[in-house]
């Protein structure tokens, strides 16, 4: 129905404006593959590719054209190399499935790559059985709208990703959904790109990954059951809203990284079930407001140098540890959360804890320094330290505290 | 009946048997005399064996009595002290010892009648007092028809009559011809029943003969001043 | 041995205390399932009870049991019934009351709640057999001290203490020494030192069938491998049942020997 509804949008977008020619690809019709399509239009024709198997690859597009596939129009690279390459911009590619790309170790094959482009748009897609998926390589104000990445990695050497975008300006990722391959998305060197309601799970490595790139920004996706949720590396002005991180588990998963980012944002996040919740390695002056941290072994853990961050109404349930620290310094604030194991009073019922609450936990403390004492988690021994550490702080940092903490979890829907 | 040959026993570094030799024969009443801490009730336990002696002995019947639990089917005890656990009834408590010694008859109704105890057979025995649990005691000695009976501190918080009616039952027992090895203090009450008496005197057998021999020995008119005497010239 | 078992557990199950245990488990069921509504969450707040709880109630109820029953110990020796028979008897009638009122109490409240149709049936499996192993090594051991002191003070000082050891200074001695060798490799020192202690072998048996593995490290994926296998879960197995058998080992020799 909704091919149909774009075909006939699209039909009566160019037909109204008159210069345009459609062609018709099909076994019966006088083009019998893409490529002789696609060398025969002229810029700016719209190509029709009705449903069958189309046994081709390397099918370059270097001229504006819109390639518009019917429900089961596949393109069979037959694992022979990159299917599609854009050179051109204003070119649309809607409704295809892209299936068998041929895997290299020594050049990064794609379903569809985009060259120096700008304007392109790219929707409605499926790609299966993939080695690199949708491949923007110094590609401008496009889109990459609603597709469907599924690949069948196994391992990360031999696996390409689903969403790669290099040098890349103003794009928009919104509501693809990526599984099973090494990274969902990955962004390097690309600036203000918008990455919204895109689902990516069960990929190898990072459902996102960010590299070199600023004021990018990520909002309302979710992110399970990743090797690790998301990435951000070496970055600045990152915006992450409303995105949930659920489910990264396992010995070295997190899952949100932080690794040299600055000035930063991270609101209204759910971090459910993950081994960290967000592991923070030299970032500073980032806000982190109204997140949930649920149920994670670690709900944040902070390594190395990390400066004047500030934690504010976040909610923190049933983490096996709140907060973790490997050092005795503390640049940090943290102010007005919510902590499901403070155990404080509120004689006033200003809906604040009269005490402060520390975060840090000695034996996660222990635990920094040295990782085999983890056996004794949830030991009595532990908690009788821990509360002794509670009591007086010796080993972790004694002005790390909330000294407002919330008694009631902080209700995030009103904002 | 009892054969004991060279019996010793030490607690920690307390020697309470030294060397004890003693023949009990089949038939008759002997009582185990001796001071406090002379080692009355470590014999009578050896014998039970719920004391492990050191070295020598203990044949009951020419059996050793050592490693064997069955010979004590041909025992009937009486505790010292009357202590029964607290959450059993009486019925409950005499059920369950005839249930221990199954192949046993068990003339218990009788003695419920003989001690007046149908009243209490429905009552914990955490709520019974001291009299009423002696007697309760008594039943479980006394309901088994064992050739040997031992009985330790019999009259122990007895009222006038059941004490009476323990001395009845004693000679009842005799007449039967059972062995019955009795430990007490109150001298009336031995010399009464007594047909031996076996003097323990620090961990050894000082005397044991009839009390018309004792008296000879000690040269004293009547009973209880004999033992007095032998108490008197061995601490002197 | 049965005869006595049976007397012994009558005897129990009329006490009030396996009332007050039995209840106690219920509530605590009850309390958890319903004020967190999060059977997962329950599972493992529960194993934060049974690990320390167990253990403590079983210590302190064998010696109790012990000392309460002098009297009808006493009874029995002078009866024609085997000197082992009579304590080993005594045990299993407490232990085995004890872990029924475990099982039955908190199971009742689970079951009520639906655990059949759970996923976490097999963590919750897992935590009333080590809570009934727990409760087996406890009061064994509880019988084992109270059998060689007289001295009813004496005896629950010492039961205490075990308790005390196994459940907190261990696992202190236990991080000391793997914080001062912490430039060697620990992993099978920490596999060794867990079996050792049975509430340690428990805790970390629960904790790895909890998905809470993963927080464990690489320590836990060496753990995780141990135990994952059918040798490890073997080898846990037996250390839970010597650390059954050797007190009930010790209770025979001493009962054979003692005098009353």
């Amino acid at each position: 129905m909704r091919t149909t509804g774009y075909i006939l949008f699209f039909l009566f977008l160019f037909s109204w404006k008159g210069w345009s020619n459609t062609i018709e690809v099909c076994s019966g019709c006088n083009f019998k593959s893409i490529k002789s399509a696609i060398e025969a239009a002229n810029p700016g024709d719209t190509i029709y590719v009705k449903k069958g198997t189309y046994k081709e690859y390397n099918i370059g597009i270097a001229k504006p054209l819109t390639i518009i596939g019917e429900e089961n129009t596949v393109i069979d690279g037959e694992n022979k190399g990159e299917i599609i390459t854009i050179q051109a911009n204003n070119v649309t590619i809607n409704g295809l499935t892209i299936v068998n790309v041929g895997t290299s170790y020594t050049t990064d094959y794609a379903a569809l790559r985009v060259v120096k482009s700008e304007n392109f748009l790219l929707q409605n897609l499926k790609l299966q059985r993939l080695f690199f998926g949708i491949y923007l390589e110094k590609a401008k104000n496009g889109k990459v709208l609603n597709n469907t990445v599924m690949g069948d990695a196994v391992e990360e050497f031999s696996s390409g990703n689903g969403i790669q975008l290099w040098y890349c300006q103003n794009v928009e990722v919104k509501g693809n959904r990526i599984e099973g391959v090494r990274d969902g998305i990955y962004l390097e060197f690309s600036d203000e790109i918008t990455i919204s309601d895109n689902i990516s799970s069960d990929n190898l490595r990072y459902g996102l990954h960010f590299m070199f790139s600023n004021n990018d920004i990520y909002e309302n996706n979710v992110f399970e059951n990743n090797g690790a949720g998301v990435a951000v590396m070496f970055s600045k002005f990152i915006s992450m809203k409303g995105n949930t991180f659920r489910k990264n588990w396992g010995t070295a998963s997190f899952g949100l990284l932080l690794k040299e980012i600055n000035d930063s944002e991270i609101i209204n996040n759910n971090f459910v079930e993950n081994t960290v919740g967000i592991n923070i390695e030299g970032s500073n002056r980032i806000n982190y407001t109204n997140n949930d941290f649920r149920n994670n072994g670690w709900a944040i853990k902070v390594r190395g140098a990390c400066y004047s961050n500030i934690f504010s109404r976040n909610n923190f349930f049933n983490n096996s540890f709140d907060i973790s620290y490997n050092s005795k310094l503390n640049d940090n604030s943290f102010d007005r959360n919510y902590w499901s194991s403070y155990t404080g009073y509120d004689l006033n019922r200003n809906g604040i804890g009269d005490v402060p609450y520390r975060p840090v936990k000695l034996f996660s403390y222990i635990v920094n320094r040295t990782p085999e004492t983890i056996i004794l988690l949830r030991s009595l021994f532990i908690d009788i330290i821990d509360f002794s550490e509670k009591v007086s702080p010796v080993f972790t940092p004694d002005n790390l505290m909330d000294k407002n903490p919330l008694l009631k979890p902080v209700s995030h829907d009103i904002y | 009946m009892i054969s004991i040959e060279n019996l010793h026993k030490k607690f920690g570094k307390n020697q309470v048997l030294e060397g004890i030799d003693l023949e009990i024969e089949p038939g008759g009443i002997f009582a185990v005399l001796g001071p406090n801490g002379s080692g009355k009730t470590t014999l009578i336990k050896s014998i039970l064996g719920m004391v492990i002696p050191n070295s020598g002995s203990i044949k009951l019947n020419g059996k050793s009595v050592k490693n064997d639990w069955k010979y004590r089917n041909n025992i009937d005890y009486l505790p010292q002290i009357a202590n029964f656990p607290g959450n059993l009834t009486v019925r409950e408590l005499i059920r369950m010892i005839k249930d221990l010694r199954s192949y046993k008859k068990a003339e218990d109704e009788r003695l419920i009648e003989l001690f007046k105890l149908e009243a209490f057979l429905d009552k914990k025995l955490s709520n019974l007092s001291g009299g009423t649990k002696q007697k309760v005691n008594l039943v479980l000695t006394f309901m088994f028809d064992s050739p040997l009976i031992i009985l330790d501190e019999p009259t122990t918080g007895l009222d006038p009559i059941s004490h009476l009616r323990l001395k009845e039952l004693i000679t009842q027992e005799k007449q039967k011809g059972k062995t019955i090895l009795i430990t007490s203090h109150i001298m009336s009450f031995v010399e009464e029943v007594a047909d031996e008496i076996v003097f323990l005197l620090e961990g050894k057998i000082y005397f044991k003969g009839g009390i018309p021999a004792l008296k000879a020995k000690t040269e004293q008119p009547d009973f209880e001043h004999a033992i007095a005497s032998i108490l008197t010239t061995s601490y002197a | 041995m049965l005869k006595i078992l049976k007397y012994s557990f009558y005897d129990l199950m009329r006490s009030r205390w396996s009332y007050v245990y039995f209840l106690f488990y219920l509530l605590l069921g009850l309390v958890l399932l319903f004020l967190n509504n999060d059977l997962s969450k329950a599972v493992i707040t529960l194993m934060n009870v049974i690990i320390i709880l167990v253990p403590l109630i079983g210590t302190i109820f064998g010696v109790m049991y012990y000392y309460n029953s002098k009297e009808f110990t006493e009874l029995l020796l002078a009866q024609p019934v085997k000197r082992s028979s009579i304590f080993l008897g005594q045990y299993f009638g407490v232990a085995l009351s004890l872990a029924m009122s475990l099982v039955i109490g908190l199971g009742l409240p689970f079951i009520f709640y639906g655990i059949f149709n759970s996923n976490a049936i097999g963590n919750f499996a897992l935590l009333l057999i080590t809570g009934a192993f727990l409760t087996l090594i406890f009061t064994a051991l509880a019988f084992v001290i109270a059998l060689t002191n007289d001295n009813k003070i004496k005896g629950f000082g010492y039961a205490i203490l075990l308790w005390l050891f196994l459940a907190v200074i261990y696992d202190g001695l236990f991080l000391m020494s793997l914080v001062f060798f912490e430039d060697y490799p620990l992993d099978k020192f920490s596999l060794v030192a867990t079996m050792l202690n049975p509430i340690d072998l428990s805790r970390v048996l629960i904790l790895l069938k909890m998905d809470i593995s993963a927080l464990l490290g690489y320590t836990g994926a060496v753990f995780q491998k141990f135990f994952g296998t059918n040798q490890g879960i073997i080898l846990s197995s037996v250390m839970l049942i010597l650390w059954v058998s050797i007190p009930l080992i010790s209770i025979r020799r001493i009962a054979n020997s003692k005098d009353f």
